[in-house]
């Protein structure tokens, strides 16, 4: 089997020549490699130089993930392309894959501390989390994550110091998961809309269209933006990954998807139904008008495993997105 | 369908592996080295925890198929979650053919086991407890089967959950057997689930023991057909200690077996006694709410042949201690609200009926009144025992 494999990744090598294109052999095998260089998606060992058809793209609205910064690229193997598909999330071909590089200024120099990939395998999307060493030149495979600590400075420019996660590959699935089968999440058209991203991936080939997007994610920051509009963007994102009617989060009755248009599927004068001691003694998820009465504001507002949400990727709150949605239940009737 | 049909395939074809054992033992690193084998382990595999005390500083989880965990034994191999720092219950499994056994789970900050769309599942020996006792801030549940098809809990104990001991959610085909729950808000709780026989447990000292649910505005409601039989629900006095806003908050303290909405329960062969509030409850849901596809009431619940202790002596609900002095220092043994339909008594002993006429009526509302079960006992057994795969059977052998 092993054997089988290694001749796989040969031939995976042998393809791609002695050229220094991504390792479509690498993405598509069976393995699970054990360095990031392995694909080939960079250039360079530091993991900065994208290489040809990997392209960097960012969020309308993006996950939080304690203020680190992140470093988005997309690739579709040659040959092939995505298909675009309205609002939603690009139909990424077989051999694809989604590289996400996290982040912090450290005495005044960006030094990344994990790439996660998400790879378009045959048979399913296989999300691998790969942590960088000291010298930043070489990011290994750590399929049961890490904790790093890291002191950083805050957007308020307080300094803070904290036991950084990266996920383990479970715990990527449970954001990844649509019925039980990994997904990527990031890259729907809505939340692509940025600086003509979609048009420019279009361009490059890698997508069959520009999506017709009827309505997008505002920048969540926007404050010219609806408010409605922006705390939807805001929980579409960072909450409606597991919080939808087939993700991890199903059994909860909570869906905080863009699409959902049933206020108690929404939260609001919904009871919670497994949440523990995650109530804080509160009867509703969203109690409108009052944001310190509801479960929502108290879990975004927690570090305690087992009250805070989102349960995986978190281990700061995050102020401002807490801010903008007490804001929305504040004024909410 | 498609996806187990992709499972099965996928077995097949890995048919020539060997399943072997990986042997993980505690000390240094414990949670690298037993996550990684969690996930590296393939369908088969048995990760097998050595005895002694592993310290554990995340969540842990599994999901791959046909994966048996094993540990030493419920005393022996202790996964300790007092240094958690992140994820919402000590072990999550999202898998399916998984087997557990043999192994305890102390103290995690959020829920102890949570299988979650992990169909065939098994709990074998497995010990979760929260070990300061009941305290408001322990984990929810215990052990917490949700969104699953066939479901075994056997021979488990769990202590101290702030919400239920044992709790399967929106499940089917579910046994629960030969466990014990104590000191846990609810011990044993079958909610929005269709098809559980709950038998042969004991719950003592929570403060309700054993819950037949079915709740609102839940993925999946219409909870029917649970037989809760040959149960020791003793002595359940422990106050409610669960967050308020949960649903488990609202139980009487001193409750024996309580039914709430839901179809079709049978509450036989039971041993109640020294159940403060009283031995069996059987009420709607009473709080606001609107959604049309929920059944508030129970409809359809038979209770008969089961032995009745002393209880009623402390009803810790509005207006308990009143009707305690009217009736002479204890009301009977069992209470409903009187919204119920085909509520049906099958044994000789009187009956609270608070006469209530519709869900959500305030209780000062209520017409108390006497009545009387069946003078002739009689048998109301209607549903069908669960049977569950040879495979999930032959595992706890």
């Amino acid at each position: 089997m092993r054997l089988l494999l290694s001749v796989c990744a040969m031939l995976g090598l042998a393809f791609t020549g002695g050229t220094r294109e991504v390792a479509d052999g690498v993405i598509l095998s069976a393995e699970l490699p054990p360095v990031l260089s392995d694909y080939r998606f960079f250039k360079d060992v530091a993991g900065w130089q994208p290489n040809e058809r990997v392209v960097p793209y960012q969020l309308n609205t993006p996950l939080f993930t304690d203020y680190a910064e992140k470093y988005r690229f997309i690739y579709v193997p040659e040959g092939q392309q995505a298909k675009a598909d309205g609002d939603g999330l690009l139909d990424l071909p077989v051999g694809s894959a989604l590289i996400k590089s996290f982040g912090y200024e450290q005495d005044g120099k960006l030094r990344l501390l994990e790439t996660r990939v998400l790879l378009h395998r045959a048979d399913d999307w296989l999300a691998l989390p790969y942590v960088w060493n000291e010298a930043q030149t070489e990011a290994r495979l750590k399929v049961a994550g890490a904790r790093i600590p890291v002191t950083f400075t805050d957007p308020s420019g307080q300094q803070r110091s904290i036991s950084y996660a990266v996920p383990n590959k479970n715990q990527c699935k449970e954001c990844h998961a649509l019925s039980g089968a990994v997904t990527p999440i990031g890259p729907k058209a809505r939340n692509l809309t940025r600086d003509g991203q979609l048009e420019n991936l279009a361009k490059l080939g890698l997508i069959d269209a520009v999506p017709a997007v009827d309505y997008r994610v505002p920048v969540w920051r926007e404050t010219g933006a609806p408010l409605n509009d922006r705390a939807r963007g805001y929980l579409d994102v960072n909450c409606a990954h597991c919080h939808n009617l087939n993700g991890s989060a199903s059994n909860s009755g909570l869906f905080l998807t863009y699409e959902e248009s049933m206020p108690v599927r929404l939260g609001i004068n919904k009871r919670p139904v497994a949440a523990g001691r995650g109530s804080g003694t509160h009867d509703f998820d969203i109690a409108p008008g009052d944001p310190d009465g509801s479960i929502m504001i108290y879990r975004m507002n927690s570090l305690e495993p087992g009250i805070s949400m989102p349960e995986v990727g978190r281990t700061m709150v995050h102020a401002e997105g807490v801010a903008l949605l007490r804001q929305w239940i504040a004024e909410m009737e | 369908m498609i996806r187990s049909l992709m499972v099965a395939t996928a077995l097949c074809l890995s048919a020539p592996t060997l399943a072997k054992t990986v042997t993980v033992e505690p000390g240094a690193d414990a949670q690298e080295r037993l996550q990684e084998a969690l996930i590296l382990a393939e369908p088969g595999d048995v990760v097998q925890l050595g005895a002694g005390r592993f310290d554990l500083v995340d969540g842990l989880s599994l999901d791959v198929d046909g994966v048996t965990v094993r540990g030493a034994g419920m005393d022996q191999t202790v996964l300790n979650f007092a240094g958690q720092l992140g994820a919402g219950e000590g072990l999550l499994v999202t898998s399916d053919h998984v087997v557990l056994r043999d192994f305890a789970i102390e103290d995690s900050k959020g829920d102890g086991i949570k299988s979650k769309g992990a169909d065939d599942i098994v709990y074998y020996k497995i010990r979760v407890e929260w070990t300061r006792g009941p305290h408001a801030e322990n984990g929810a549940y215990a052990i917490y089967p949700v969104e699953s098809k066939n479901v075994l809990v056997d021979s488990v104990t769990t202590i101290g959950s702030s919400d239920a001991g044992i709790y399967v959610g929106q499940s089917e085909n579910i046994i629960v057997r030969n466990s014990v729950a104590k000191f846990n808000v609810a011990g044993i709780e079958i909610e929005n689930s269709i098809g559980a026989d709950v038998y042969n447990n004991i719950a003592v000292n929570n403060t309700g023991g054993i819950l037949v649910f079915d709740l609102p505005n839940i993925p999946k409601q219409g909870g029917r057909n649970v037989r809760v039989f040959d149960n020791i629900v003793v002595d359940n006095n422990t106050p409610n200690f669960a967050p308020a806003g949960n649903i488990v908050a609202e139980v009487p303290t001193g409750m024996g077996i309580m039914v709430m909405s839901h179809y079709d329960v049978e509450v036989f062969g039971n041993r109640l006694a020294e159940n403060g509030t009283g031995n069996i409850l059987i009420v709607s849901y009473s709080k606001e709410q609107n959604d049309p596809n929920y059944n508030p009431k129970p409809i359809g619940v038979r209770i008969f042949e089961n032995n009745h202790g002393r209880a009623g002596y402390k009803p810790a609900f509005a207006g308990g201690a009143e009707l305690k002095a009217a009736f002479g220092g204890a009301i009977p043994p069992i209470i409903e609200d009187g919204t119920g339909e085909n509520i049906l008594i099958g044994e000789d002993v009187p009956i609270l009926t608070l006469g209530l006429t519709r869900p959500g009526q305030p209780l000062s509302e209520a017409r108390p009144a006497l009545s009387q079960g069946a003078m002739e006992p009689f048998d109301g057994r209607q549903l069908k025992p669960i049977t569950l795969l040879q495979a999930m059977e032959d595992a706890v052998q």
